[in-house]
């Protein structure tokens, strides 16, 4: 599939399984285990070789990771910005041309229905980008504003390039003046007769690059980027490679720590944002916003959870436990969980009922494990841990060291 | 001058572990070390510009993960990343991989044995179980056997238990593994002599046996008892090469406030009425301190920095007849390109692992006959590893760095010290030998750094250049290691202890000889233990 698809093969799609995506050929070329999974109607590599391999690559070498599923969303029109505030807890005011800003939206009940990022790609143009679709939700909110909401998903090719030798990849892709972008810019470069676009974005808490690009080009994008990043130890990269790096950064995923608030049928099953850790998104000093007045009742009542990142005793991955207090009462549980090969610890995110999560509290969580058939029930003393599990400096340097 | 807690003698990994639980626990101390830099065995320098050397060892998995997750060297910037399977490539142009995928790596030993491949299952199991039953003992003290305290007692009862439990016949397959060769160990499970000699290569590194001599088989085991993130067996590359760890290791020290002096090699330890108080440095200072901690190896220890008055007359008699035999060489080579190798298609993932040219075990005896003649082996056994296909800090993008680590090359050659031009030739059979199997080699080599166990022995301060600081024989384990009666990390003087490789658990980059003298100089301070326990294992 090199050719880009339009709206109406989209639709008429609606007969296959799966669709591929623009770089579908060169990822089906490199993945050696068969194991695929689907996301958001195409299908993607969740291994490509081994998971060791890939993980490393994301934290020794460069990592490559097709993310064009992605839903993306061009937002235009002069009332753009005043869109995007009205749609987002966070004030977007400094988001200018040339910037990138992650936020969150929520609906009336102050419920987040997804987390993404928001780039400015030229005067009264924005591009949003997210996990989930959600164009009913912003089309609803642009009632009134001057804007012009255009769902582009299948029209925008992305690769994510992440680890400490992407800077150098892409520059040896000759994108002249990359090891200038600071976190959250992003720039145009030219490339096979089109426009790249290049912000310097990511989900794995690491130095990297999102690469954007028309589909119609996709494949010459990943050969050259493959080509630049041979020296410098470029491998593709998969879902489970990626689940594990975004757990070690601390970033929440939709779907998983979250149910998206549209999809929710019991309504309380929701998470606001301080409920998920992002508390420093929701702006109170803007007037109106979606969400707005719940927020601010749940800031004078109170919360309900609380998002923890947690340091388990141990190495048995705490997958789905449950979380105890000293008092053996049930107070949360595990969301996400992996052993972190980076920070050397057996990591997790929780969701605890509050108050529970306050430093000093006695937490456990119920880690069950099998060997040979034969059960074994642990309780394990958690930690709650302020920030990213991994976070190398080099993810904020500008220029970026050369490994 | 100040007076110190504590001294250890020797940056090497062991002991800058031994002083940085010191220091955590709230002791003062200082670390003295010869060379003008850390690590020992555990080091990384540039010898030729662009490129880092891993100068000794070149891999790791033996290094405990509990030492690693609580002294929170990730967060002082070491990353260990694995690497799966190695290679044997045979005389006939062909070649044995190994896998980490059960079922690719099934399919490759059938490729020579079908039988083989099954009996691989039983191999493994096997292994398995011995593994699991060392890995527990790794971080506990021997018990003294002959001892009535309650501790030792109650240590003899925990192993006596552990075995138990698992059945009279799994005691006596540890004994004779314990006790067998590695050559009749892998002959009651493979026939082909290509996996059989694949597999045997663990058996003998860094040791001065044959495939065919007793205790070759748990020097296998040794070498897959470690782990990487918990994959038992597996190794993996420290970034930036093995001083990583011992630099992760020193920033740990001295962020609780501990003190390293480089250059400044330790003359004597210093005793006066029968107890330590510090050590006198080749260059005439001294330190003062009421605990030294020797992280030498106990010939270095016992027969050169102490005066053999100071000792009891059977340490000096145990110190002389300590087995540590040379009988290892290395060389580092700094490569132009990536080499090409017969038979293997251009970035192979094989090639990314351990590779080695001796496809049989007859081979593999020869090499060592070689060495009990005086001479190094005219056929020797490498374990090859180009680290820069994976770690990209090591050498400039497109140029790699090759560590080929070499079984059999002895402390002398027949009976006369090495000299440079033997040292050279010794090289050259290395480089030659790796020719025959990669056409373009010899054109590559920029920079290669030739290691005999002089060189070694005269940097590392290895007795003989033996890699493990003594013999990982029987009669060297456990609570016969360094000697019996003296396995519990303490010397025959009050106030001196050991922490190097040459105590229980012995050989390789572990940290456990160094963090479990770091508990028992706790249990005798009186102070709180902070060594980490073992990981439950099941
Ligand atoms: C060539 C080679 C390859 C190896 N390969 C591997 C491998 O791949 N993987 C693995 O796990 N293990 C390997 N080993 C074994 C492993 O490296 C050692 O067992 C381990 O590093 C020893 O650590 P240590 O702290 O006990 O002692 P050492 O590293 O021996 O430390 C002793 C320290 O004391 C210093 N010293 C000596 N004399 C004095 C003095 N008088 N005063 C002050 N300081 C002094 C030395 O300079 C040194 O720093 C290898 C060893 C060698 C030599």
């Amino acid at each position: 599939m090199t050719a880009p698809m339009t709206e109406p093969m989209i639709a008429r799609a609606a007969d296959k399984r799966v669709l591929p995506t623009p770089f579908h050929a060169r990822a089906s070329a490199l993945c050696q285990t068969n194991c695929w999974s689907s996301w958001n109607a195409y299908t993607v590599v969740d291994l490509y070789s081994t998971l060791e391999d890939e993980y490393f690559a994301i934290r020794n070498a460069t990592a490559a990771f097709d993310l064009t599923p992605m839903a993306k969303y061009r937002i235009s029109g002069k009332d753009g910005l005043a869109y995007l505030d009205k749609l987002m807890t966070r004030k977007m005011g400094k988001l200018t041309p040339g910037r990138v800003m992650y936020a969150a939206w929520c609906n009336d009940r102050g419920h987040v229905l997804d987390d993404g990022t928001v780039f400015h790609l030229d005067k009264n143009h924005w591009r949003l980008c997210s996990q989930e679709r959600h164009l009913d939700w912003l089309l609803a909110t642009a009632m009134g504003f001057d804007v012009e909401i255009h769902d582009e998903s299948a029209e925008v090719a992305g690769l994510a390039v992440q680890g400490p030798t992407s800077c150098r990849t892409l520059k040896a892709m000759n994108l002249e003046g990359i090891e200038n972008l600071k976190p959250f810019q992003l720039r145009y470069f030219p490339f096979d007769d089109t426009e790249l676009l290049v912000s310097r974005t990511g989900f794995t808490g690491d130095l990297g690059y999102e690469l954007w690009i028309e589909p119609a080009h996709a494949e010459k994008l990943w050969d050259a980027l493959f080509i630049a990043g041979k020296p410098h130890g470029i491998l593709p990269n998969g879902g489970q490679a990626l689940d594990m790096a975004r757990i070690e950064a601390g970033f929440i995923q939709a779907g998983v720590e979250f149910v998206p608030a549209a999809e929710l049928v019991r309504p309380d099953r929701g998470r606001s944002p301080f409920e998920l850790g992002l508390g420093w998104l929701v702006h109170f000093d803007k007037p109106i916003f979606n969400g707005r007045r719940a927020l601010l009742e749940e800031r004078e009542k109170g919360s309900r959870y609380r998002f923890v990142r947690l340091d388990i005793d141990g190495n048995k991955p705490g997958n789905e436990a449950f979380i105890y207090n000293g008092k053996k009462e049930i107070v949360g549980h595990i969301t996400s969980a992996t052993w972190s090969p980076s920070a050397k610890m057996n990591i997790a995110l929780a969701s605890l009922k509050m108050p529970w999560g306050r430093p000093g509290d006695e937490l456990y969580a119920e880690i069950y494990y099998n060997r040979e058939l034969q059960w074994n029930r642990l309780m394990a003393r958690c930690k709650v841990v302020n920030d990213a599990f991994f976070a190398p400096p080099r993810r904020r340097e500008t220029p970026p060291r050369d490994y | 001058m100040k007076k110190y807690d504590v001294i250890v003698i020797g940056a090497g990994h062991n002991g800058l572990t031994n002083a940085a639980y010191l220091a955590k626990a709230g002791l003062s101390a200082l670390v003295v070390e010869k060379n003008p830099w850390t690590g020992g065995a555990s080091v990384s320098r540039s010898l030729y510009e662009g490129w880092t050397y891993s100068n000794c060892s070149y891999v790791c998995s033996l290094f405990r993960p509990e030492i690693y997750r609580d002294l929170e060297l990730a967060r002082h910037g070491l990353q260990v990343i694995p690497y799966e399977g190695g290679i044997t490539f045979m005389r006939n142009g062909d070649y044995f991989g190994s896998y980490s995928d059960t079922e690719r790596h099934y399919r490759e030993i059938a490729r020579h044995s079908k039988r083989d491949a099954d009996a691989y299952v039983r191999y493994e199991a096997d292994v398995s179980r011995q593994t699991r039953l060392i890995r527990p003992l790794l971080l506990r003290t021997p018990p003294d056997p002959v001892s009535f305290k309650p501790r030792d007692v109650m240590e003899l009862i925990y192993l006596i238990r552990t075995y138990w439990d698992l059945g009279e016949d799994i005691l006596y397959d540890t004994i004779r593994f314990w006790t067998m060769s590695v050559g009749d160990f892998l002959d009651e499970y493979f026939e082909s002599d290509i996996v059989k000699a694949h597999l045997a290569g663990s058996g003998i590194i860094g040791t001065a046996l044959g495939v065919y001599s007793p205790g070759t088989a748990y020097v296998l085991l040794h070498h897959y008892m470690g782990d990487v993130d918990g994959s038992v067996g597996s190794w993996g590359f420290a970034r930036g090469g093995m001083g990583s760890i011992a630099k992760a290791l020193a920033a740990a020290f001295q962020s609780f406030g501990g003190e390293i002096k480089v250059d400044a090699g330790v003359d004597k330890i210093l005793v006066a009425n029968g107890r330590v108080k510090g050590v006198a440095l080749e260059n005439g200072d001294e330190h003062y301190a009421n605990i030294v901690v020797s992280n030498l190896d106990p010939k270095r220890t016992f027969l050169n920095i102490m005066d053999e008055k100071d000792l009891p007359g059977d340490v000096v008699r145990k110190a002389r007849n300590f087995k540590i035999r040379g009988s290892s060489g290395k060389l580092n080579i700094a490569l132009d390109g990536m080499p090409a190798f017969y038979g293997m298609a251009e970035g192979h993932e094989l090639l990314k692992a351990d590779f080695h040219f001796t496809d049989s075990l007859e081979r593999m005896e020869r090499a060592y006959d070689d060495w009990k003649n005086g001479t190094w082996s005219k056929d020797p056994y490498l374990d090859t590893l180009i680290p820069t296909q994976v770690d990209p800090t090591m050498a400039p993008p497109g140029k790699h760095m090759m560590s080929v680590f070499v079984q059999y090359c002895p402390p002398q050659v027949n009976g006369r010290d090495w000299t440079d031009e033997k040292r050279d030739e010794f090289g050259q059979t290395i480089i030659d030998q790796i020719s025959e199997y990669s056409p373009n080699f010899k054109d590559l080599i920029l920079h290669a750094e030739i290691r005999t166990p002089r060189e070694l022995e005269n940097e590392v301060g290895l007795t003989e250049g033996n890699i493990f600081q003594g013999e990982l024989t029987a009669d060297q384990l456990l609570f016969n290691r360094p000697f019996p009666g003296y396995a519990q990390y303490r010397g025959p003087v009050k106030g001196m202890y050991m922490s190097g490789s040459g105590t229980h658990p012995g050989g390789g980059v572990m940290g456990a000889p160094g963090a479990n003298s770091a508990r028992e100089i706790l249990l005798d301070l009186g102070r709180k233990n902070i060594v980490p326990a073992a990981l439950n294992d099941e």
